[in-house]
């Protein structure tokens, strides 16, 4: 990674951070359990690098539990996470 | 699969979770949002399995169907009252997953390269150890906020379901000490791991003094501010996930970590406002001076006045506007559809029924909503505090449902309450005041509340979800 990349990176992270608040501050109080549940599961997106973590098909033991312990943590929070959100969106939605 | 399609991928859930994000904000189109946002997670996923350095896939899909079974068994037991423990655990699996994803990446970094991997690392390094640095650094603040996101969120869970511990705040003499030392360490130890000094010994230093970190900084705060606590916690959870993501210049955990973390704070901002509480204070278990406030007698002695089932359901006949104020007893009871009865029978004698809910009411942000959308009362019933406030003074009945330090008007007029200043329901201007609770105790802020003894004030003493069970019965026979 050049310092270049690093930088542009870094705009990203700032970037984003802006497009948080002006998105979450739109979300209504009576929405902000299933945000917390929605943004769980989305957080969940470590699970990318859990995938590359567990599989390097190396000997390493140490990284192959690490790597398995990340994939069923992010794994959780993704499923769990989507589906919970998923159970309480489904009752502010019928009426 | 070919780099660039791979980035192009994340790059497109990125985009499909933002869009999540916005559907989140009307009740309408919240349910496709999140949908939007897994199918980001499956892009992303697809994506990753494609790499090149993805070899073997054997313990992924062990993995996967563990973590599978485990979180959809959660998301479809958990009771709604129990959805801040569930949140709760996911901040913490969260925080776990960002810290052994940056602990895999240390110990690939620590991993001799060979051949011609070391020759193309030593050319795109050439002199470029400050960029190593950098990746260090991001590896040690990933595993730092990783680990106290998940020691912190059990001690929250814990907390939250009473299990082994209680909700009180639990202490030691000299805690902000060590709790001080410890960050001290940490925070030395990821400044020498960035100097390549012993770089694998204090690795582990970090890892246990981070995960001590987290459960020393949450034992200490009381029940009342786990609302705060959770939102925090939440964006621990995500600013862990960027900080991986730039150990691994990974763009899709970067943009989502900085989503997640954006959101916890906002709704810590709003729960500390709510509770006219500084996070500082939160943070450190400072609760203002109980002092000289009024005891129990003084404010209670003789004037607190209670009816039975069948007397309020004679007043509410003759009501024309009723304002439920739910609070945590609420869900402690699991009187939601009772309470739901009770809001179709009087709205069947043609009273106009509204909910006031109260940005803390509950133990997490807008958990009473999602208690009553349980029980199917419609969303619009539930106003806000800024909105309901006004409309007390023409409210005929406030029921006021395992709610109490969100109504104490000593809030309001008492300059030397310890809550003076909070923001409150004013059911007190309401024409009667009705309160279901079991008994006069205190709630979290261990305060009488004159409410309770106040002129227009009846008790209705008992278990929350009986008591409005027996006043639907007594309304039906009136």
């Amino acid at each position: 990674m050049t310092p270049m990349v690093m930088m542009l990176l870094f705009a990203l992270f700032v970037i984003a951070v802006f497009l948080g608040v002006e998105l979450i501050n739109k979300v209504p109080a009576t929405l902000h359990t299933p945000l917390m549940s929605g943004s769980n599961a989305i957080s969940g997106i470590t699970i990318v690098g859990a995938v590359l973590a567990a599989g390097h098909g190396g000997d390493n033991t140490l990284l192959t539990v690490v790597g398995f312990l990340a994939v069923v943590l992010a794994t959780i929070n993704v499923v769990g996470g989507f589906l919970v959100t998923n159970r309480m969106l489904a009752m502010f939605k019928r009426k | 699969m070919n780099a660039y399609v791979i980035e192009f991928a994340y790059l497109v859930s990125a985009a499909l979770f933002i869009l999540g994000i916005k559907g989140l904000t009307k009740p309408k189109t919240a349910v496709r949002g999140n949908l939007l946002a897994a199918i980001g997670m499956l892009v992303a996923l697809v994506a990753t399995l494609t790499h090149k350095e993805v070899l073997a896939y054997e313990w992924i899909i062990a993995g996967m169907i563990l973590g599978g079974l485990i979180g959809a068994v959660m998301a479809i037991k958990v009771q709604m009252t129990a959805m801040p423990q569930m949140v709760a655990a996911l901040n913490g699996f969260g925080g776990g997953a960002s810290l052994f994803v940056a602990w895999a990446e240390f110990e690939k970094s620590m991993q001799p390269a060979t051949g011609v991997q070391a020759i193309m690392a030593s050319m795109q390094h050439g002199g470029g150890s400050s960029i190593e640095m950098v990746t260090l650094v991001a590896t040690g603040v990933a595993v730092l906020i990783g680990a106290v996101t998940l020691t912190g969120s059990l001690v929250a869970f814990a907390k939250l379901q009473e299990f082994v511990i209680s909700g009180k705040p639990i202490g030691f003499k000299g805690m902000q000490a060590v709790t001080a030392a410890l960050l001290l360490v940490a925070l030395c130890a990821i400044g020498a791991i960035a100097q390549d000094y012993h770089p694998q010994t204090l690795f582990i230093a970090l890892v246990i003094a981070a995960l001590l970190l987290g459960l020393l900084l949450v034992l200490p705060i009381g029940g009342a501010d786990m609302p705060v606590v959770i939102a925090l916690l939440n964006s621990y959870s995500g600013i862990a996930a960027s900080a991986a993501g730039f150990i691994m210049g990974n763009t899709a955990l970067i943009v989502t970590g900085a989503l997640v973390g954006a959101s916890g704070i906002i709704l810590t901002q709003i729960m500390c406002k709510a509770m006219n509480r500084s996070l500082t204070n939160v943070l450190f278990g400072v609760m203002a001076p109980a002092g000289s406030g009024p005891s129990d007698d003084e404010v209670y002695g003789g004037k607190v006045k209670s009816a039975g089932a069948e007397e309020i359901a004679m007043l509410l006949e003759s009501a024309r506007r009723v304002v439920i104020v739910p609070g945590f007893g609420l869900a402690m009871s699991q009187a939601q559809h009772a309470v739901r009865d009770l809001t179709d029978t009087m709205e069947g004698l043609g009273i106009e029924v509204e909910f006031a809910i109260h940005p803390v009411a509950g133990r997490m942000p807008g958990h009473m909503n999602v208690l009553l959308a349980e029980a199917e009362i419609s969303y619009d019933k539930l106003v806000e505090m800024d909105r309901i406030n006004p409309t007390f003074e023409q409210t005929d009945v406030a029921i006021v449902i395992g709610a109490n330090d969100v109504t104490n008007p000593m809030a309001r007029e008492d300059k030397g309450s310890p809550i003076y200043g909070m923001p409150i329901l004013n059911v007190d201007k309401a024409k009667t005041v009705v309160v279901i609770k079991r008994s006069l105790s205190s709630g979290f802020a261990g305060l009488p509340n004159p409410l309770f003894a106040a002129e227009n004030t009846l008790m209705l003493f008992g278990d929350g979800k009986k008591a409005v069970l027996d006043l639907v019965a007594a309304l039906k026979e009136g």
